[in-house]
């Protein structure tokens, strides 16, 4: 084992010790029980309260974990639970777009279809929940990417679906890079001749990207003449944000 | 360019009251939603207050129609949808209740019920329904027997009984109405003639001059004092039923909530049940004739899940049941019936209890969770088999709507287990849609009843994927499971 870093053991010891039972503790104690003079620990527990990991009391200037903390090991977001909040948005986005609405999660390096609504015109249509996706070349998939905070995902060679696939690594992190910027991606057909995507993300109330949901259909309707239309984008985006917000607001 | 004009439905549920504004594409425009008092004075008793309901759908009007942005007169129409049985009383000359409105959960008739024995052939015969504590006529009864006075004023017509249509109906238009759909569940209206029945009354003692005139579910009732014209009424499962646009016979609706309400209609002549559902009318637009529907309700079916939850912590929400579920590949030989408070359609036993059957040491919570979810489906087959038997109608697809209907795996083994496709349309509120359809319909905003299918699409579909051994063999254990439940309350 390398070196370690003496502060952060110290703040681990200080959460062990708020830990260990109900009661509160005032820097006293705990310089008493760790050992530390006082000044140390007020540093590391300013940083401890500015990250949320630690409470302090107000009428009595005393410490105990902070609800951030609680949270950590918990926050994971069920997939199920994320289509239960998010179905009638998705509905809502079918409807105004009249086209089919997606929302994908990233799996194992590739997109997981956890929800789909059909394109409002009653054709033939096969419910897609469960499938999978590729990430380079799909809208849902670029704007997972953009926001993975692992970036392991790419770590294989990109493979062509169509002569408009990014291939290139470097493209891609150019790409990533716009989707970060702009705030959502699109997909002009990079996976399938003749079909466009637009994606935008969904984000759990820490910031952290949980999923995307987009809309899918025929280049002649999405981007008449080359170009995506920003109607369809905007509506993308409003739905990403209302799921956003209902995730903050159970 | 014409100013668009939308259509409201007042959501009148039994927790909240909702408006919701439609486009004529059937699209939301917009929402309000403001919840109201449980009351509980005593164990089994739920009462509301009438006076609060009408000051919460007061408020979600203004918000859904004013707070959108949404100008005077352009809201084309106002439908109301309601929650069924909940009986209010009122004095004539001040609008204001007499009494608390009786919940149709409330289950202080019990007695009363069992007193009116003798006369269950003729409520099976004339009103469609069996012998229940829900309905309105026995709850009727109860205020005129235990409030002293009452009667008396009720005979005189200064007392009036309305459900919660006419309450509304009364406030926003000043009229003593009610709907077809609404007046099928009080016990009192005669199923052929959509008449009040001199035969029903006597036997419940419930004085006609207390009643309101019975009208179609769409039709120009009256205006708001803003002018906007009141013009559908509908009980919620009608309503549903109605806005899955279900209008051919044999065209059946199912809504997953706490418990489920299957509704099929059965056309221009009511079907009496020889297999435990109950005979209501469906609709009735204008002077066209009424149309009839079979109704089976399940008592517990999301409310399942919520115990799985809330009392054996199992999951930490509701959607996690699919999670839990989709951690094995079949139910391990599990069945679990949830017979809390008896069993409802098509077995009315009061005596059943809960089982969870085919306990091995294999068993894990997945297959737990497996079983609850079949649990829906199987209680579903139930209902659907008794449908088609009464009716002679085959079910050919299920259209599905409500909470339940975002569980994948859930969906999955509804069309498996019914062996026919499952839809989920795209408008979820369904409810809300058929009474803004009703009261477009009777204003001229939609057309005919072809302009409302063609905005009706689907959102998902779900076939079934496995055979029939497969799902004979399952619903074989079923039957099992359930004769396992029987007898075990003692009364």
């Amino acid at each position: 084992m390398g070196e370690t870093i003496q502060s952060v053991e110290r703040a681990a010891a200080i959460l062990r010790l708020l830990a260990s039972g109900p009661r509160r503790l005032g820097v006293a104690e705990l310089a008493r029980a760790l050992g530390l003079p006082k000044g140390t620990l007020h540093g590391i527990l300013r940083t401890l309260v500015h990250v949320g990991f630690v409470e302090q009391d107000e009428a009595s200037g005393k410490y105990r974990l902070g609800a951030t903390l609680l949270h950590l090991g918990t926050s994971y977001l069920d997939v199920n639970e994320l289509r239960t909040r998010a179905i009638n948005w998705a509905d809502a986005l079918a409807g105004r777009s009249r086209e089919s609405a997606w929302i994908g999660t990233l799996h194992e390096g590739h997109v997981l279809v956890i929800h789909h609504v059909f394109r409002p015109d009653d054709s033939l249509q096969t419910l897609q929940v469960g499938t999978y996706l590729p990430t380079h070349a799909s809208a849902l998939g670029k704007v997972l990417l953009a926001h993975d905070p692992y970036g392991e995902a790419l770590d294989r060679p990109l493979e062509p679906y169509t002569k408009h696939t990014i291939v290139d690594p470097a493209a891609l992190e150019e790409e990533l890079d716009l989707v970060r910027t702009r705030g959502w991606a699109g997909e002009t057909e990079e996976l399938t001749e003749g079909e466009v995507a637009i994606a935008a993300p969904i984000k759990d109330p820490r910031g952290l990207v949980v999923g995307a949901i987009g809309i899918r259909g025929a280049v002649e309707r999405l981007a008449p003449g080359g170009a995506l239309h920003m109607e369809f984008v905007s509506y993308v985006r409003d739905a990403a944000r209302a799921i956003t917000r209902s995730l903050e607001h159970p | 360019m014409p100013t668009p004009h939308y259509v409201a439905a007042i959501d009148q549920g039994t927790t909240s009251s909702r408006c919701i504004v439609f486009d004529q594409a059937g699209n939301i425009i917009s929402v309000a939603q403001r919840e109201h008092r449980q009351i509980f004075p005593k164990p089994g008793w739920v009462e509301h207050d009438a006076g609060e309901i009408w000051e919460a759908v007061q408020g979600v009007l203004a918000e859904a129609v004013g707070g959108a942005g949404i100008g005077d007169g352009r809201i084309a129409a106002l439908g109301i949808t309601n929650q069924r049985e909940t009986t209010v009383l009122w004095e004539r000359a001040t609008g204001r209740p007499v009494c608390p409105a009786i919940v149709w959960q409330d289950t202080r008739t019990a007695p009363l019920t069992r007193a009116l024995a003798e006369h269950e052939g003729l409520f099976r015969e004339r009103a469609g329904l069996p012998l229940a504590t829900y309905f309105s006529g026995p709850k009727i009864r109860w205020l005129l027997d235990e409030t002293p006075g009452l009667r008396e004023r009720a005979e005189r017509g200064e007392v009036l009984f309305g459900t919660m249509d006419s309450w509304l109906l009364w406030n926003l238009t000043g009229r003593h109405v009610t709907d077809v759909t609404n007046a099928s569940r009080t016990m009192l209206m005669n199923l052929r003639t959509l008449a009040w029945d001199d035969d029903l009354l006597a036997a419940l003692g419930v004085p006609r001059a207390m009643l309101p005139e019975i009208r179609p579910s769409a039709e120009v009732y009256g205006h708001t004092p803003d002018g906007v014209p009141v013009a559908s009424a509908l009980g919620d499962q009608q309503a549903a039923l109605f806005g899955q646009t279900c209008f051919a016979p044999g065209e059946t609706k199912s809504t997953y909530g706490s418990g489920s309400f299957l509704l099929m209609n059965t056309g221009q002549e009511p079907v009496a049940s020889k297999h435990g559902l109950l005979t209501t009318v469906g609709y009735q637009i204008g002077d066209g004739p009424a149309t009839y529907a079979l109704e089976g309700s399940i008592a517990v079916t999301g409310s399942l899940v919520q115990w799985l939850r809330d009392n054996l912590g199992l999951i930490s929400s509701a959607a996690e049941i699919e999670t839990l579920a989709r951690t094995v590949d079949d139910n391990g030989g599990c069945y679990f019936v949830p017979a809390f408070s008896g069993l409802f359609a098509p077995h009315w036993r009061s005596d059943a209890r809960g089982v969870i059957a085919g306990l091995t040491g294999f068993v894990t919570k997945g297959h737990i969770a497996r079983a609850v979810l079949e649990a829906t489906a199987w209680q579903t087959r139930e209902v659907v088999d008794a449908m088609n038997a009464d009716s002679g109608l085959d079910l050919t697809t299920l259209r599905a709507d409500g909470g339940m209907t975002a569980n994948n795996l859930l969906m999955q083994t509804l069309a498996d287990v019914l062996a026919v496709p499952v839809i989920r349309p795209m408008v979820a509120e369904t409810t809300a849609l058929g009474a803004a359809y009703a009261a477009g319909l009777a204003t001229g905003y939609w057309p005919d009843l072809d302009s409302l299918r063609a905005n009706w699409h689907k959102a998902a579909e779900w076939r079934p994927a496995i055979d029939e051994a497969a799902r004979e063999h399952g619903y074989h254990s079923w039957k099992k499971a359930v004769a396992r439940t029987l007898d075990w309350a003692e009364q």
